[in-house]
């Protein structure tokens, strides 16, 4: 028995779905684990062996909290919220093309919709942060829109670097066309562009050292300081489903994606491993480093990585242009 | 339109499942409200004024050039595509198109609008 196309594609998501919500509780855990050996501590360790259990234990614990909705909040706007931020944050999933065929829309405009439909957690991040109608959650909501923003544009032109090598905005051609030599081998023109999107991915995933959005010291938890319950977990969720798919995203345009030797099924395999290195990456900053200020985050943006994103671009605009000696 | 279907599925399950987890966290969680848990977290403090206050200038000069520089990426996505068959000629009409806006920011850089104050 067959299902009909469209039904196939509503297991497809189904699947994907609960794909992506598997990977973002274990990958809060591997961030737990990783953090607690760069500070020689052990991490969660009690519930399950070696503490595998434990993001079930937390989804389950943020289920049965209470939900405190402040009395001054702006309820429509606070409640939906949640769901705004997550949305995106999960859609961005769709495009991935995680082996050969094996994605749920591999569009021909992959990168264009990844890029667009990511940068619109902000909606749901601002919301969060006006709805709230606390100072905290404000300020927090105005520096992300701010940095959001600032950082977007870093993050397009480097992320165009890869799409300029390949010719296509299709995620699964940008993959092929890596076959012969991962981009961020190629010489300086890859690296460079993959240092500026791992830089830009920090500052639009608010994390240390950009992290002023929950800046702990200052904002308490930023924007999400009024939530509590399951409309916090949604929010985290987010946040990490957010963070993963671009490790995924990055792990495609520079290095290769899927390839990698054995048999084609290992693919998705590969894909995974890479995604988790490059997140591992973001990670190891993470705890490692300070945090900037809010002026220096933002002449990071404005004067050194926004021209020196546009430059790569065009420097690798010229050679594949002179090399492939089309036009004139 | 067709190969849009399954993102527009995709994208009514994760609406689903928040809905569905809210609902299963509103069934299980318990809920004894009292006007002092119910006031905006400020340290313990209580909160003097609302939040939904004015935004300064700034954020606004932000957003401008952000535009600027959007509509740049904008540009560049379709350029990018056919740069292969389109060749050098085609390089050197962006390079134009990037050297008039990089005036404008040095202009701004000038003025001070990439300062954070």
């Amino acid at each position: 028995m067959t299902l009909p196309p469209i039904a196939q594609t509503a297991v497809a998501a189904f699947v994907l779905l609960n794909v992506v919500i598997g990977l973002v509780t274990y990958v809060t855990l591997l961030e737990r684990k990783f953090a607690a050996r760069m500070q020689s501590r052990i991490g969660p360790y009690y519930v399950g062996p070696h503490g595998l259990l434990q993001p079930i234990a937390d989804a389950l614990k943020l289920m049965m909290k209470e939900d405190v909705v402040p009395s001054s909040a702006d309820r429509w706007v606070y409640n939906l919220a949640p769901i705004a931020f997550l949305v995106p944050c999960v859609l961005i999933f769709a495009t991935l093309p995680f082996a050969p065929g094996l994605g749920l829309a591999d569009l021909n405009i992959g990168v264009l919709f990844f890029l667009a439909v990511s940068s619109l957690e902000i909606v749901g991040l601002f919301m969060g942060g006006w709805g709230s109608n606390n100072k905290y959650a404000m300020l927090s909501a105005m520096r992300g829109v701010n940095q959001i923003i600032s950082y977007d544009l870093p993050f397009v032109f480097a992320a165009l670097v890869p799409v300029v090598l390949a010719g296509s905005l299709q995620l699964s051609a940008i993959v092929t066309a890596q076959q012969g030599l991962w981009f961020a081998a190629y010489p300086v023109i890859g690296q460079l562009g993959f240092i500026a999107y791992l830089v830009a991915t920090l500052a639009a995933e608010n994390r240390v050292p950009f992290d002023i959005l929950e800046a702990e010291s200052e904002l308490v938890a930023g924007f999400r300081v009024e939530y509590s319950g399951m409309k916090f977990a949604l929010i985290q969720l987010g946040e990490y489903a957010h963070i993963i798919a671009t490790s995924y995203l990055g792990a495609l345009l520079f290095l290769g994606g899927w390839l990698g030797p054995g048999p084609a099924w290992l693919g998705a395999g590969w894909f995974t491993l890479k995604a988790m290195l490059v997140f591992l990456l973001l990670t190891w900053v993470r705890w490692s480093f300070v945090r900037i200020r809010v002026d220096q985050i933002l002449a990071i943006s404005w004067k050194l990585m926004l021209p020196a994103t546009v430059l790569l671009l065009l420097v690798t605009a010229f050679w594949v242009a002179w090399r492939s000696g089309g036009g004139a | 339109m067709s190969a849009y279907l399954p993102v527009a599925i995709f994208a009514a399950f994760i609406v689903a499942f928040a809905v569905v987890s809210l609902a299963v966290a509103w069934l299980l969680r318990p809920s004894r409200p009292d006007p002092v848990k119910l006031m905006n977290y400020e340290c313990g403090a209580e909160p003097i004024g609302s939040a939904w206050v004015q935004v300064p200038l700034g954020f606004y000069l932000v957003a401008l050039i952000f535009i600027v520089f959007d509509t740049l990426a904008v540009f560049m996505i379709p350029w990018a595509l056919v740069l292969r068959t389109a060749g050098l000629p085609a390089f050197w009409v962006m390079a134009g198109f990037v050297g008039i806006i990089g005036l404008g920011w040095l202009y701004a850089y000038r003025e001070g609008v990439l300062e954070w104050k």
